[in-house]
C-alpha cells in the first residue's frame, strides 16, 4: 500500500476545516484510506538515527495516509483534498481541458533508435503555474510515489519535468551510444558523459536502483532540445540545465517508458493534480508527439469516458435489494447518481429511468468495469450501513479427505505419546542431501531461484530434516524425546501441469539415550493398525523387509510394503546424521507415504 | 501464475523455481481467454491494456497467498455443466521472500473462504464474515474499502480489540473480479464472494506471543506444546493478555 505523508495543517487549510484526529480518521476509514501514523520530521529522524541528529529538525505535524495502489490520484495532497471534498460534497469535480496554445505546440519528436530500449514517450505542458515551496515538493513527491507505484521502479515508465522557459523545442527524444552521451546532470557541477555517470550513480543509494534498467544496453534513451541541451537520460536523471525550482512558470512534462498505456495514465495523473495551481486552472496546454512512422498524436489525452450501469445492478450486487419491504433500503437511481457523483463519478439519471450514465475522469484508470463502479458506489452509500444478510446457497459439506485422514491420525499419534512438530517446507540443499549422506541429485527436490539465505534453497522433500533441526533446538529438554509431523513434501513430476507434486507423508523421530527402534517400529504397528492394515503381504496387508539406506545404522533398516508397494522407510539413524543435524544421543525415524492409504 | 492471476505481490516478495522453472501443461484455451482480457479487455472490461505475456504467466512460483488454490477450485468447477453452487474452504501454507523479523517468517498459513452461487451481493459477504468471525469470538466487526487486484469491491475487516484498545485488521476479503471468473468459464450471474485471513496473526494476538518462530518452525519451544491447554473458541473469553501483542 502506497503511503502518502502531507502537512496535517495544510491538509487542513486545503479542506476548509480542521479534524481531531479520530474524526480525520473516521474520515479515512469511510473513504477506503488509513491514517496510518501521525508524526513529525524530527520523530521520523529521531526513530532512525536517534535524537543528536533529529534536533532543529521540524515538529510540523505529518499525516502518513495508505493509499489503494490502485487510486493513482490519491497519491499526493491534491488529489487527497480534491477526492475528500467531491466526497463530502463540499465541492463539484473539476473538470480537466486540454488546451491548444497561443503560439506553437510544443513538439517531440521521437527516433526510431528508441524502439529497442524505450520506445514510448508523451508530452504536455503546465502553463503560467504558480509554486510554493509546499507545492514544489509535492509536484517532486508525486512523481517519486508514480515512479514506485505504476512505474515499477521507473522499469515502466519514467517523468522528466523541466523548465520550458530555459529550453527551446522542438524536443527530440532518441537513443544513443553511452560514450556520445554528455550533459551536467542534477545536482552536479561539471559535465559528464553516460559511461561516468554509470559509474557515480553505483553509490548513490537513491539513483543505483535504477541503473540496471538502461545499463548493458548498447543505446541509451536521451532527450534533448533543439539547441542541442539535454532534458533528461530517462529512467535516470534529468539535466541540470532545466530543473525545476519554485519560480518556475512553464513546465514540459516527458514521461517515457515500455507501457503506452502506463505512460498516458501517468501523464494524466501530473498534469490533473497540478493544473490546479495554473493560472487558467485545470488546463493542460497540449503537446504533439510524433513517433517514428511519422504519425504525430496529441497528449494529454484527458480522455473522459462514458459507461452505462443499470441501477438494480448496483442494488443487488451490494445487497441494498429491491426486494426489501422497507425502501429505507432501496436506492433510488437518482440517489445512486448522487452516490457516484460523490466518488468523482459524475453521474445522471438517464432512459427509462434505470440507466445511469456515468463519466469516468482521466483521473479514474482504475475503472474498467461495471464491478468498480459497484464498489464506488457502495463507498459512497457506506459498507457499514449495508445490512448483512446470509446467502441462501444450501451446500453439502465434506472435508478433503486426506486432511481427514491426516487429523484423524494426528490425535492417535498424541496419543501414542508423540509430540507434533509443525516446521519449515524450504529448506537448505545441506539439509535433504548431504546430511542425509545423499546427493542433491538423487532427491528430484525442487530448487528455488532467488533465496534470500541458504535456508530457502530448496522444498523439503523428507520430514526427517525438520524434526531433527526441532530436536537440536530444544536440546534442554528431558529425554525421551518424541516427535511427529504430518505433512507436504515436494518432488518434481514431469507429469503434473506445474512439473511437482506434493505427497503427506507421516514421519516420526524416537531421541534417547537407547535408539528405541522397538519403539518405533510398534508405532508402525500401531499406525497401520489404526490403518486398518493387517500385517502380512497377502489380503493387501503391510511387510517390512530388511533394507539399507545412507541415513541408516547398516543392519538396523526396513523398508515398510504395504497394499502391494513401498509406502517409506524405518531404522537406526546413521552417527553421521545424528551429528551432522547437531545432536549427540541416538535416534531412530519412521517415515511413510499416507497417500497409498486414503 | 497460470490460473491467470495478476501477481498481488511484488517480484521480490515471491520465491521463483529454478527447478522446474515454468509449468509444463496449461490449458490453452483459457490462457487465450486470458491473455485477450488482459491485454483488450472483454466479458464487459477495458482490460489492462499491456503487454500480456505467455512466458511471465508459465513461470512456476510458490504461492503468496491461497487465493491461487481457490482460482484453481473455480477452474474445476467452472469445467463441471450445468452449474451447482459451493462453498469451499482452506486452511494451507503461503509463501513470501520477504526480510524475516518477530513477526514475518518465510512460510505461514493462510484460511480462506470463498462461496460461489447466482445473485451473491456485498450484504452476503458481510453476513458470513459476520458469522465466521463470531465462531472465532470476534463479535465487534467494522468494514473498510480496500483494493485487491482480483477483487471488487474488496473490504478490510477490522475487529475492537480489548486488550489493545483499538481497532485492529483482522482479514480481507471481496467479490472476484469477472476478468478473473469469466474465462474461467463461469456463468455470467454467478458471483463468487471470498474472504482470508492469516492463521498466525490472530492466534498472535489472542495468546499474546510476540514472535511468530514461538508458533511455527523447528525453534518452537516443545514445553509450550506440552504445556499448552485446549483451543475453546467457544469458552469464555481469557482476559486479555497483559503484554501488547506485536
Amino acid at each position: 500500500m502506497p503511503t502518502v505523508s502531507v502537512k496535517r495543517d495544510l491538509l487542513f487549510q486545503a479542506l476548509g476545516r480542521t479534524y481531531t484526529d479520530e474524526e480525520f480518521d473516521e474520515l479515512c476509514f469511510e473513504f477506503g484510506l488509513e491514517l496510518d501514523e501521525i508524526t513529525s520530521e524530527k520523530e521520523i529522524i529521531s526513530k532512525e538515527q536517534g535524537n543528536v541528529k533529529a534536533a532543529g529538525a521540524s515538529d510540523v505535524v505529518l499525516y502518513k495516509i495508505d493509499v489503494p495502489a490502485n487510486r493513482y490520484d490519491l497519491l499526493c495532497l491534491e488529489g487527497l483534498v480534491r477526492g475528500l471534498q467531491v466526497f463530502k460534497e463540499r465541492i463539484k469535480a473539476p473538470v480537466y481541458k486540454r488546451v491548444m496554445p497561443d503560439g506553437k505546440i510544443q513538439k517531440l519528436i521521437i527516433t526510431e533508435e528508441t524502439a529497442k530500449i524505450r520506445p514510448f514517450a508523451v508530452a504536455a505542458v503546465l502553463r503560467n503555474i504558480k509554486f510554493t515551496k509546499d507545492r514544489y515538493d509535492s509536484f517532486i513527491e508525486l512523481q517519486e510515489k508514480l515512479h514506485q507505484n505504476i512505474c515499477r521502479k521507473r522499469a515502466l515508465v519514467a517523468i522528466g519535468t523541466h523548465d520550458l522557459d530555459t529550453l527551446s523545442g522542438p524536443f527530440t527524444y532518441t537513443a544513443k551510444r553511452p560514450s556520445d552521451i554528455k550533459f551536467k546532470p542534477l545536482n552536479k557541477t561539471k559535465e559528464y558523459t553516460a559511461c561516468e555517470l554509470m559509474n557515480i550513480y553505483k553509490t548513490d543509494n537513491h539513483l543505483k536502483h535504477y541503473l540496471h534498467i538502461i545499463e548493458n544496453k548498447p543505446l541509451y534513451p536521451v532527450i534533448y532540445d533543439s539547441n542541442g541541451v539535454v532534458l533528461s537520460m530517462p529512467p535516470i536523471i534529468n539535466g541540470d540545465h532545466s530543473r525545476i525550482t519554485v519560480n518556475t512558470r512553464n513546465i514540459f512534462i516527458e514521461c517515457t517508458g515500455t507501457d503506452f498505456t502506463k505512460a498516458k495514465i501517468v501523464l494524466d495523473i501530473i498534469v490533473t493534480m497540478f493544473s490546479e495551481y495554473c493560472e487558467n486552472q485545470f488546463t493542460v496546454e497540449a503537446a504533439e508527439v510524433v513517433f517514428p512512422n511519422g504519425k504525430s498524436h496529441t497528449f494529454p489525452e484527458l480522455a473522459y469516458r462514458k459507461e452505462m450501469v443499470r441501477a438494480d445492478l448496483i442494488n443487488k450486487k451490494v445487497g441494498i435489494s429491491l426486494w426489501f419491504v422497507h425502501s429505507f433500503f432501496r436506492e433510488t437511481p437518482e440517489n445512486l447518481a448522487k452516490l457516484l457523483t460523490r466518488m468523482y463519478l459524475k453521474s445522471e439519471v438517464i432512459g427509462d429511468g434505470n440507466q445511469i450514465e456515468i463519466e469516468i475522469p482521466p483521473t479514474r484508470a482504475d475503472i474498467i468495469h461495471a464491478c468498480d463502479i459497484v464498489e464506488d458506489a457502495a463507498i459512497a452509500y457506506g459498507y457499514n450501513n449495508i445490512q448483512m444478510t446470509l446467502p441462501k446457497t444450501y451446500t453439502i459439506a465434506n472435508q478433503f479427505p486426506l486432511n481427514k485422514l491426516t487429523e484423524l491420525l494426528r490425535h492417535d499419534m498424541a496419543a501414542a505419546g508423540f509430540t507434533e512438530a509443525l516446521t519449515f517446507a524450504l529448506c537448505s540443499q545441506e539439509d535433504i542431501a548431504d546430511k542425509l549422506g545423499v546427493d542433491i541429485s538423487a532427491t528430484k527436490a525442487v530448487h528455488i531461484s532467488n533465496p534470500k539465505t541458504a535456508e530457502f534453497q530448496v522444498a523439503r522433500t523428507t520430514l526427517l530434516p525438520g524434526l531433527l533441526k526441532t530436536i537440536a533446538a530444544n536440546r534442554k529438554m528431558p529425554l525421551p524425546l518424541k516427535l511427529f509431523e504430518i505433512s507436504d513434501i515436494v518432488i518434481k513430476d514431469s507429469n503434473t501441469d506445474v512439473g511437482a507434486k506434493n505427497y503427506r507423508h507421516l514421519c516420526a523421530v524416537y531421541y534417547n539415550k537407547n535408539p528405541g527402534f522397538e519403539i518405533i517400529h510398534g508405532l508402525l504397528d500401531r499406525i497401520m493398525q489404526l490403518l486398518d492394515v493387517p500385517p502380512g503381504e497377502d489380503k493387501g496387508g503391510y511387510v517390512i523387509k530388511a533394507s539399507e539406506g545412507p541415513a541408516f545404522f547398516p543392519g538396523r533398516c526396513a523398508e515398510i510394503f504395504a497394499r502391494g508397494q513401498s509406502v517409506g522407510k524405518l531404522g537406526v539413524l546413521h552417527p553421521d546424521v545424528i551429528t551432522k543435524f547437531e545432536l549427540t544421543m541416538p535416534c531412530s525415524s519412521l517415515e511413510i507415504n499416507v497417500g497409498p492409504f486414503l | 501464475m497460470a490460473d491467470g492471476q495478476h501477481p498481488a505481490r511484488d517480484q521480490h516478495d515471491t520465491f521463483f523455481l529454478r527447478d522446474p522453472a515454468e509449468a509444463l501443461q496449461l490449458p490453452m484455451d483459457y490462457v487465450q481467454r486470458v491473455k485477450r482480457t488482459h491485454s483488450q479487455g472483454g466479458y464487459g472490461s477495458q482490460g489492462y491494456k499491456y503487454n500480456w505475456k505467455l512466458d511471465e504467466a508459465r513461470k512456476n512460483l510458490l504461492r503468496t497467498h491461497t487465493t491461487s488454490a481457490s482460482a484453481r477450485a473455480l477452474y474445476r468447477l467452472a469445467q463441471k455443466k450445468p452449474f451447482t453452487p459451493v462453498k469451499y474452504f482452506s486452511i494451507d501454507r503461503v509463501f513470501r521472500n520477504e526480510t524475516l523479523d518477530a513477526t514475518h517468517l518465510a512460510e505461514f498459513h493462510q484460511i480462506e473462504g470463498v462461496v460461489a452461487d447466482h445473485g451473491l451481493t456485498l450484504g452476503h459477504l458481510m453476513g458470513v464474515l459476520r458469522e465466521f468471525f463470531t465462531k472465532l469470538g470476534i463479535t465487534q466487526l467494522r468494514f473498510k474499502p480496500a483494493y485487491n487486484p482480483y477483487t471488487e469491491p474488496s473490504m478490510e475487516v477490522f475487529s475492537y480489540h480489548q486488550g489493545l484498545k483499538k481497532w485492529v485488521e483482522v482479514g480481507n476479503s471481496g467479490v472476484f473480479r469477472p476478468e478473473m471468473l469469466l474465462p474461467m468459464g463461469l456463468p455470467e450471474n454467478v458471483s463468487v464472494i471470498a474472504w482470508g485471513l492469516s492463521l498466525e496473526r490472530p492466534t498472535m494476538i489472542k495468546y499474546g506471543i510476540n514472535n511468530i518462530r514461538e508458533l511455527v518452525g523447528h525453534k518452537v519451544n516443545l514445553q509450550m506444546v506440552y504445556d499448552s491447554p485446549l483451543c475453546r473458541l467457544d469458552a469464555e473469553p481469557r482476559p486479555p493478555p497483559t503484554q501488547e501483542a506485536a
